[in-house]
């Protein structure tokens, strides 16, 4: 490998952690969708990284990669559809303005 | 005489090969390699603008022929030089940003829209061993760096704080998502049958010398070549898809706020994506640049101006969807239709030619019949009018 | 030719630093659009990374996935909700140093741990190469099961979003 698997678990170690801030203190839903998707992004780095370097079927890591990749776009289509669905009941998109369970 | 045809085949090809011999002399291995990459992305480089700039004469010319005049013949033997008059007037133009514009997004945008429309010219199959870089997922590639564009046009829409502009970054967005999905699915009977993603592969299986083997001449390449072509002409936001920047609705769309050198750089990335998309349809459809007698790369541009005059003549003739008709369009009748298609071309692999032409054309004659009907407006009979009485 | 490759190796560690560039730039910045911009750039930049870990078709099926559609749907939504050039409103709570601290935290932990585990690598795996074809095969034989259960739960997916964020007629109960 021209780079060393190491650095490349790091760096995808700090993308997840960057991704995990950005759920943690954001307030609008939209960027805690969009840091999600940097977690997945995360952890597809390291499925590819991982094939390149054990003795797997080469084509394992790219196929758990296309999956993840599928079931965020799903992730994003419903979660978007509901922020959607919330703004137009509440006018807000902010999570700390949405406290009640039923309005 | 083979020997000449040969040699004016390949005159591209050997020219690039003597330079880098040349330079292999006196050079190290890995400069050599570093040059070959640079000689291919300059001429890619100068290809895309001056086909850009000879497009719009092209355009200006064949639409002026339609209507019934001259077009530009001022300017150079024929209008020639009209192209770079045009550039000079564009470079010395004034810039205007509107005051209240995200400044640095709408500077990027136009910058970046060019970077797609550049990029997939590197898996266009000029001629014979004449693909820049011949990858073995050309075709996804050239569909995944065309779907960048919805991006910077969104910048620009949404960076220039104006409500025109807005909606036609959103109806662009909206009408390139749509018909990317059938785009995508009329090029799936091509890779079934070549069984690859390279451009270069799916050229080589159409290969035959005066036989054309070319995909079109088979009912189910027919069918895709027509999808493809049409989802084409919507990609590059050409007339009569044009929606996004309707004059008459929404000033320019997209580009309302720009102008000069940047307005000239969207308009530059909307012509390269009408050469390039003109271009992998003849690949993949109309034998790229196979064909006898004369030399590939002149077969190749010769098929792909035909396409874009095509272009040019709906330009000429239709007038402009509604947007519930553009997306009813897309949705209704370009995606079953090619969800149909799909299968058929499956069963052409498995079956003996004369029945896969027995079967396969009543059946897609059939569903493009019903589809035609399902999709048929409600038009009633008489129109009633209660009030007027 | 070692020269080639030391290219490609400066190349794909600036490639990294800028993709982390642009992640700081989704979780910080005040305007949303420009967050989804960077994280535009941030897949944009993880499908080179995948070039250069030799899974091409992954590079081109994220770049047509998210930043075709998954990215064009954020926008979009974006769009409908914001309004326009209000920048007054704060986009983070309160708990970000608290974040800061744990998140450094767990990083470093896990850091010395990746450092310190030696993982085998195989030169029998370094030699190998995923084509298309072997990539669409055990996509349909060995892991046929799964995908056919990603096909359902993608149109449930569809289905569901419309049912979610399509308006209410003006005859339903809202409740």
């Amino acid at each position: 490998m021209i780079v060393p698997l190491q650095h490349i678990l790091i760096f995808s170690l700090l993308l997840f952690a960057i991704g995990l801030y950005g759920v943690l203190v954001r307030r609008n839903i939209i960027g805690i969708l969009i840091s999600i998707e940097l977690m997945l992004n995360a952890a597809n780095i390291n499925l590819i990284a991982f094939s390149k370097s054990t003795s797997l079927a080469p084509e394992t890591g790219q196929i758990f990669a296309i999956f993840v990749i599928a079931i965020a776009a799903t992730a994003a289509a419903v979660g978007l559809a509901i922020v959607l669905a919330l703004y137009r009941v509440r006018k807000t998109v902010y999570t700390d303005e949405v406290n009640l369970l039923k309005w | 005489m083979k020997e000449i045809e040969f040699f004016v085949d390949l005159i591209f090809v050997n020219a690039k090969g003597w330079c880098l011999d040349l330079l292999g002399h006196f050079l190290p291995d890995w400069t050599v390699v570093l040059v070959s990459i640079i000689i291919s992305a300059v001429v890619i480089m100068v290809l895309g603008p001056l086909v850009m700039m000879y497009l719009t004469l092209l355009e200006r010319k064949v639409i002026g022929r339609i209507q019934n005049r001259y077009g530009p013949n001022r300017v150079g033997k024929w209008g020639l030089l009209q192209p770079i008059a045009d550039g000079i007037k564009m470079f010395t133009k004034e810039d205007i940003v509107p005051a209240q514009a995200d400044k640095i997004i709408h500077f990027l945008a136009p910058v970046i829209i060019v970077i797609p429309a550049l990029m997939v010219f590197l898996v266009v199959p000029f001629g014979e061993r004449m693909t820049a870089v011949n990858l073995n997922i050309g075709l996804l590639y050239f569909i995944a760096v065309s779907s960048i564009t919805t991006i910077p046009i969104f910048m620009g829409s949404w960076a220039s704080r104006n409500k025109y502009s807005l909606l036609g970054g959103m109806r662009t967005a909206a009408q390139m998502i749509s018909y990317e999905v059938p785009m995508t699915l009329s090029v799936v009977p091509v890779i079934m049958m070549s069984q690859s993603l390279s451009t270069n592969t799916i050229v080589m299986t159409q290969a035959g010398d005066m036989d054309l083997h070319w995909f079109v001449f088979t009912p189910w390449g027919l069918v895709g070549f027509v999808i493809f072509f049409l989802c084409a002409v919507a990609e590059c936001n050409r007339p009569p898809f044009d929606l996004p920047e309707a004059e008459s609705e929404l000033v320019a769309g997209f580009h309302t706020e720009y102008s000069g050198m940047k307005f000239a750089l969207f308009y530059m990335a909307e012509y390269m994506n009408a050469f390039t998309l003109c271009g992998i349809a003849t690949t993949l459809f109309l034998g790229g640049w196979q064909g006898p007698l004369f030399p590939s790369w002149l077969w190749f541009f010769g098929k792909t101006f035909l396409l874009i005059c095509v272009m040019i003549w709906f330009r000429g003739t239709f007038p402009r969807f509604r947007v519930d008709q553009l997306m009813g369009f897309a949705w209704k009748f370009l995606l079953p239709l090619t969800l149909i298609n799909i299968p058929v071309a499956a069963l052409w692999f498995f079956v003996p030619e004369q029945l896969a032409w027995i079967y396969s054309v009543p059946i897609l004659a059939v569903s493009l019949w019903g589809l035609v009907k399902l999709n048929r407006s409600f038009v009633p009979e008489k129109r009633i009018y209660p009030l007027a009485d | 030719m070692e020269t080639l490759e030391l290219f490609v190796r400066i190349g794909i560690y600036t490639l990294m630093a800028l993709v982390l560039v642009f992640a700081l730039g989704v979780v910080t910045l005040r305007n949303l659009f420009h967050c989804a911009l960077c994280l535009a750039a941030v897949l944009i930049g993880t499908a080179m990374l995948y070039v250069g870990l030799r899974a091409d078709f992954l590079a081109a099926v994220q770049i047509l996935i998210y930043v075709g559609a998954v990215m064009t749907l954020v926008i979009f939504v974006i769009m409908l909700t914001e309004h326009l050039g209000e920048k007054s409103i704060r986009q983070n709570n309160r708990q970000s140093p608290a974040a800061v601290i744990s998140l450094s935290g767990i990083v470093v932990l896990l850091a010395a741990l990746l450092l310190r585990t030696p993982w085998p690598v195989t030169d029998k795996a370094l030699q190998a190469k995923a084509s298309v074809m072997a990539l669409g095969k055990a996509l349909m034989g060995t892991y046929a099961f799964p995908f056919e259960v990603i096909s359902v739960i993608l149109i449930a997916c569809l289905i569901g979003a419309i049912a979610i964020a399509k308006k209410d007629l003006p005859g339903e109960d809202v409740s």
